[in-house]
């Protein structure tokens, strides 16, 4: 099994989700982060002073997947998280040791 | 239905015409005949119906305008707590709220006494405690003296604010949510770092001994009113006093930690809710046309009317000039910035907002707006740390607008009459001695207050945030909120 964590644009996260719902993706979870990479920050104004916000609100997309899907899903991100601007993101393949599903108690690829 | 409804109203005609006939019927019969009844007693009676509707509409008015001013205490509570940080909101919410209570309760012990009893030039003697002088309010010296001879002369102990035709709880009523208010400028300067119970204490002396003490000076008696000096709302009595005692008091206080850096460096602390900033600065703004027109205490439609416009166009062009200023000085256009000049606006017009044209309060609203963005700036420079600008816009522009007074009053100004500079000169008097008295006393007692029971929190509170460390809660329950 594999986890794909995506850091995406947050405006992006409605297309990333049709993307991965119209491949067969069944669940995932989303969270609110703050980050940077090559984007850097941008500068901000506030009552005369000019400072620079370094951490750049973004959205991070979790979604777990049986060993074969994991390339399809990186596709379908990809296609719909990009901008082609600078700061669209990064995804990372991880391999997962343990899934439960919490109501039936099943483990591993039925699990996901 | 409708017969129904017919019925009734055939009902109220046949009332209507009983009751009129009777009250002739009674009327006829408490006067003698014409012939017998003098035409001096007749007119005396129309004169003195005329004279309790006035002492109605008066009333009315100075009551209903107090109860705008008093709205105002909202509008500084929004403002200050959304341009601080969510932290501390429960702290500054508390502040606002309280010092209104403390206002009302040290104003009705003594303040008034202070600020309105007969005395000398200094402060009132008479009729100090619990506004329990010798009053026989109304009376009519406001009004003319053939009204002050009809209806009786004044005999109290609140000679001063005689003038006004409304009962004593009405003016004491109306003069405590100006005490109120000056009160509650303070609480926005020192936010984010004062202990709230040092600022409860310092609220009690503001509106005892250092509010009625100039009250005194330019609206009871005292030296600077009886020697020409105008205030016509409160610019310096109201708006600079708030601004003295916060500059004292971020003096003894210091910035708050991370504001500056040891290189010279501003740090910008930016606010955490710009929806309540602005609701509050709404708030304020409507609150003022009960605090410039209901300065009249009197039910004067010609007054009250330019009044409520000159307050009206200072606070629109200056609301403008703040706008254009920051968006050139910073390339875009800060909301906060914006609403500073609004409220700059409005406190510059205080003082002249009776004497001027509209004309000349969209001049002074101009030149306000401007002001308080190079302010703000200021401040900042100087290493004096004003969360929410209280120092540019009351203190600044409270100074400003006094000065206007003797710049643009119709019948005395510099550039308005040809009377020169007399008036110009007695109001800066006016203002040094404001500054000395209110400046000084203020630096004593937070020096007092600081050596005694401290006045800022502990370092880890103030970073952890006042809500927890003074009053074991949260603002925001339950929100996940990045602090800084």
């Amino acid at each position: 099994m594999k986890k794909v964590e995506a850091v995406i644009k947050p405006f992006k996260l409605d297309e990333v989700k049709s993307a991965l719902s119209q491949i067969g993706v069944q669940g995932l979870t989303v969270s609110e982060v703050r980050g940077f990479g090559r984007q850097k920050g941008h500068k901000e104004q506030y009552r005369g002073t000019e400072y620079t916000v370094d951490l750049v609100p973004k959205v991070k997309i979790e979604v777990v997947v049986a060993d074969a899907s994991a390339p399809a899903v990186v596709e379908a991100i990809v296609r719909s998280a990009k901008t082609g601007e600078i700061g669209d993101g990064k995804i990372f393949v991880s391999n997962l040791e343990q899934v439960v599903r919490i109501r039936t108690g099943e483990k591993g690829e039925a699990a996901v | 239905m409708r017969t129904q409804g017919r019925w009734v109203w055939k009902l109220c005609v046949v009332l209507g015409v009983g009751l009129a006939s009777s009250a002739a019927w009674a009327v006829s019969q408490t006067e003698t005949s014409a012939s017998t009844q003098s035409f001096a007693d007749m007119a005396a009676k129309v004169k003195e119906t005329a004279y309790n509707t006035k002492f109605m509409a008066d009333t009315v008015w100075t009551l209903v305008t107090a109860m705008l001013v008093f709205f105002m205490n909202l509008g500084f509570a929004c403002v200050e707590t959304g341009l601080c940080r969510s932290k501390n909101a429960v702290n500054i919410l508390s502040k606002n709220f309280i010092v209104f209570a403390v206002s009302t309760v040290g104003y009705w012990v003594l303040g008034w006494g202070i600020m309105f009893g007969d005395g000398g030039w200094f402060a009132g003697t008479n009729g100090l405690w619990f506004v329990g002088g010798k009053d026989n309010s109304p009376s009519y010296a406001g009004t003319d003296k053939a009204a002050e001879a009809l209806m009786g002369a004044y005999d109290g102990d609140y000679d001063a604010i005689a003038w006004s035709t409304t009962p004593l709880w009405c003016k004491f009523f109306f003069q405590l949510v100006f005490c109120g208010t000056a009160a509650t400028i303070v609480s926005g300067a020192v936010a984010e770092r004062i202990k709230y119970k040092s600022f409860i204490v310092f609220s009690f002396i503001m509106a005892i001994f250092i509010y009625p003490v100039v009250g005194h000076w330019i609206w009871g008696g005292g030296w600077a009113g009886s020697g020409g000096f105008l205030d016509f709302a409160g610019s310096t009595q109201v708006h600079s006093i708030g601004g003295w005692a916060a500059l004292a008091g971020i003096i003894i206080l210091g910035p708050r930690i991370g504001k500056y850096t040891a290189d010279g460096k501003v740090n910008p602390i930016p606010g955490h809710n710009m929806g309540l900033a602005t609701i509050g600065c709404f708030v304020l703004w409507l609150g003022w046309f009960g605090f410039n027109p209901g300065s009249t205490m009197a039910a004067a439609p010609n007054d009250i009317a330019l009044i409520c416009n000159t307050t009206n166009m200072a606070a629109a062009v200056a609301t403008l000039t703040a706008t254009i200023t920051t968006w050139i000085l910073m390339g875009k256009p800060d909301l906060g910035m914006t609403l500073n000049g609004c409220l700059a606006g409005l406190v510059a017009i205080t003082a002249p907002c009776a004497f001027v044209s509209v004309g000349n309060s969209a001049i002074i609203g101009a030149v306000a707006g401007v002001l308080v963005v190079l302010s703000v700036i200021f401040w900042d420079k100087v290493k004096i740390d004003d969360p929410v600008g209280a120092l540019s816009v009351h203190l600044v522009n409270g100074v400003f607008g006094t000065i206007c007074v003797g710049l643009f009053h119709k019948d005395l100004g510099l550039f308005t009459s040809d009377k020169g500079a007399g008036q110009l000169w007695t109001q800066l008097k006016g203002i040094g001695g404001t500054a000395v008295y209110v400046f000084g006393l203020s630096l004593l007692a937070w020096t007092v207050l600081k050596f005694t029971m401290g006045i800022r929190v502990p370092a880890e509170e103030e970073v952890q945030g006042l809500d927890l460390g003074e009053h074991g809660q949260e603002a925001y329950p339950g929100f996940q909120m990045v602090q800084k």
